[in-house]
């Protein structure tokens, strides 16, 4: 801070003694701060594009890491430092009004290049055929709701939104409400046990439940849990994840995802809980309300806002399964859904038409939620 | 009434320990199983369940072969470091962007600055599925020609993480005191060297929370790594996709190479759970 009012407080001095400091422009600045961009950009185009064709150069893929972190991260500050350099080289009445585009541009530029050009172009797209060479009008959505996989998966999805968030809100309020009565390093212990499947991948986690859903035939030792347990009661092993009866394969899917994602709940709701002030809970004990009247009539409500906000999550997040289904079923036994269809159509099939197609329902879908969103946030930002 | 009291005061409540002791054992349970049939021989885990093992810990044979059998019979050691190759710039690079985004959209004021905002939280919601067929073009053959290439994924994972970034950073930074940033403009400092001097530092909680989420998203990533990597660059999460295609033989390889795959997520899960925690009460939403 000294050494920033040091340097700094002649030039401001200057400013003001110096009527035509708004207008002037210093060439230098401007000059070098052009130059400086192009460079920066020409260099690093070049680097990750050597990277790309000719990876062996480089030696060994750790040189290529280092190299990116160093060039991605040292030549994002260059970029905005010459940026800047050539924003404040302009007349100074310009340069005020320019910074801030300065600022924000490079980072929405590529949100409009990885996300909101996309959105136009592939629901353009999904009006094309399979290579996106010619446009066929209709014809990808004739084809897939026509289709009964695509209704079979929706009415999982369905299912999956159904159950998965209100399960993930539901265990998540209890162990965040149980755990708070423990001591606290139970609570410590207990909510770190919960929480750490979080750090897990859907595949890992998949993985890891194959092990639980795991099949023998019958007579043999069953190595898989659920089989084993089965069998320990007298009953058949079973082939759980081929079970399409009352959807019983989607919904052991579902268990994997609601392992991950209770931690995230919990951690949400648990300090919600922790922030509803004792003396309301207070006041209700002294009027004679138990402990369950305690937590329906006080404190749901003042946890309300965490619970939708955790529900809509968890929402979004169950609209695009994917990677559970894929690696467990690849959507047989009537098990697929809407995010594993379109990787199928774009990826096994090479129906770019179609697969675009069923992007932009799932667009539709999460209409509702961009307008949520944007309503929540204009309320926090009001309140 | 002799119930007992903890050290802080309050009465010991038996329900609740009972049900998370249970809770915790029910969380926990499918890892450790997938741990310790990670170092079972294949006909031991092809013939009695892991809990076996457990139960009688000595009449065992433990080995360590399927890891090296993972590591280096199906490339779990290259495709290690190509996760760390891309998950440490995918993480670090969004950040650069967006710290300055989320400066402008916090201490300044110019045209537009409400529109680019919720245009940042639209998007927040928006399936990135939207986003592969266009970008497979524009990154493949036809465009820049880098689809397969770690350039690719990073650019990707860049893009996907700039709106949560910009929103948790903004958030973050309007908590911070605004008198601090008009005495450095009042001291002559720069829009640039107050973020760097001022901003950057104050806001480093936010970015390390942010920066634990989008580590852990890019590691455990199988889509974006599956479409947009070709097979030298593949992750070990797409490798594990791959074991647990096959059916039958290499199920004891399997779980050494899940394991392999969750012990740097895990890692980074322990180290910095404050901040993953900090991260997901400001708001986690992505699309």
């Amino acid at each position: 801070m000294t050494t920033a009012t040091s340097e700094a407080a002649p030039r401001q001095k200057l400013r003001d003694d110096d009527p035509d400091a708004n207008l002037r422009m210093n060439p230098a600045k401007v000059a070098i701060g052009i130059i400086g961009m192009v460079v920066i950009v020409w260099a690093l185009g070049n680097m990750f594009l050597a990277f790309g064709y000719y990876p062996e150069k480089f030696g060994s893929k750790i040189v290529i890491g280092v190299l990116a972190v160093i060039g991605g991260v040292g030549g994002a500050a260059a970029l905005f430092y010459f940026l800047n350099m050539f924003v404040e080289g302009l007349p100074r009445r310009l340069s005020e009004g320019l910074i801030p585009y300065a600022f924000v541009l490079p980072g929405l530029a590529l949100v409009t290049l990885m996300l909101i050009y996309p959105t136009f172009q592939t629901v353009n797209y999904s009006f094309a055929n399979s290579d996106s060479t010619a446009y066929v009008g209709l014809q990808n959505y004739r084809t897939i709701f026509g289709e009964s996989a695509f209704w079979t998966s929706i009415g999982n999805n369905v299912l999956w939104l159904l159950i998965v968030p209100a399960v993930v809100v539901g265990l998540g309020v209890v162990v965040a409400v149980l755990a708070d009565k423990l001591s606290a390093t139970g609570e410590k212990v207990a909510k770190s046990l919960i929480f750490l499947p979080m750090a897990i991948s859907f595949v890992g986690a998949s993985a890891i439940w194959g092990l639980i859903y795991a099949y023998n035939n019958p007579g043999q030792a069953q190595t898989g849990l659920l089989n084993a347990i089965v069998v320990g009661l007298g009953g058949q092993p079973q082939t759980w994840l081929a079970i399409s009866t009352a959807k019983l394969n989607s919904i052991l899917l579902m268990v994997i995802l609601i392992w991950l994602q209770v931690g995230f709940g919990m951690v949400l709701l648990s300090s919600a809980i922790k922030g509803v002030p004792e003396d309301t809970i207070e006041a209700a004990r002294i009027d004679g309300a138990g402990e369950f009247q305690i937590f329906w009539k006080v404190i749901v409500p003042q946890i309300r806002g965490t619970v939708i906000t955790v529900f809509v999550t968890v929402f979004i997040l169950v609209l695009k399964v994917f990677d559970i289904v894929y690696v467990t079923t690849n959507g047989s036994y009537g098990s697929d859904v809407i995010a594993n269809l379109f990787f199928n159509k774009l990826f096994a099939a090479s129906e770019a038409g179609q697969a675009t197609a069923i992007v932009v329902v799932l667009l539709v879908a999460v209409i509702p939620l961009i307008w949520f969103q944007i309503k929540h946030f204009k309320d926090e930002e009001a309140g | 009434m002799a119930r007992s009291l903890m050290k802080d005061g309050r009465p010991r409540s038996p329900f609740s320990i009972v049900t998370m002791v249970v809770l915790a054992l029910l969380w926990t349970i499918p890892t450790v199983g997938l741990l310790v049939t990670s170092f079972r021989s294949r006909d031991d885990a092809a013939t009695s369940g892991w809990w076996t093992a457990l139960l009688n810990p000595f009449s065992q044979s433990w080995t360590t072969s399927n890891y090296e059998g993972v590591w280096n019979g199906q490339d779990f050691g290259a495709a290690f470091l190509n996760s760390i190759v891309i998950a440490i710039p995918a993480t670090i690079i969004p950040i650069m962007f967006a710290a300055f985004a989320a400066y402008a959209f916090t201490f300044m004021n110019f045209p537009l600055k409400e529109l680019f905002f919720l245009l940042i939280i639209a998007v927040m919601v928006v399936p990135i599925q939207v986003a592969f067929q266009p970008m497979l073009d524009f990154l493949g053959p036809n465009g820049l020609g880098i689809s397969g290439q770690y350039m690719a994924v990073w650019l990707l994972h860049t893009g996907f993480g700039m709106p949560l970034c910009i929103y948790m950073l903004r958030n973050y930074m309007s908590t911070l005191p605004r008198t601090i940033i008009e005495s450095a403009k009042i001291d002559g400092c720069s829009h640039y060297q107050t973020f760097w001097r001022l901003v950057a530092p104050m806001s480093m909680p936010a970015i390390a929370a942010f920066a634990t989420l989008q580590f852990l998203w890019v590691w455990n990533d199988l889509l974006i790594a599956k479409l947009f990597l070709n097979s030298e660059n593949v992750t070990v999460i797409v490798a594990l996709q791959k074991l647990l295609g096959t059916q039958g033989q290499g199920q004891e390889l399997l779980t050494a190479g899940a394991f392999i795959s969750i012990i740097v997520p895990m890692i980074v899960f322990f180290s910095l759970q404050r901040f993953m925690v900090r991260g997901m009460t400001s708001g986690a939403v992505k699309g």
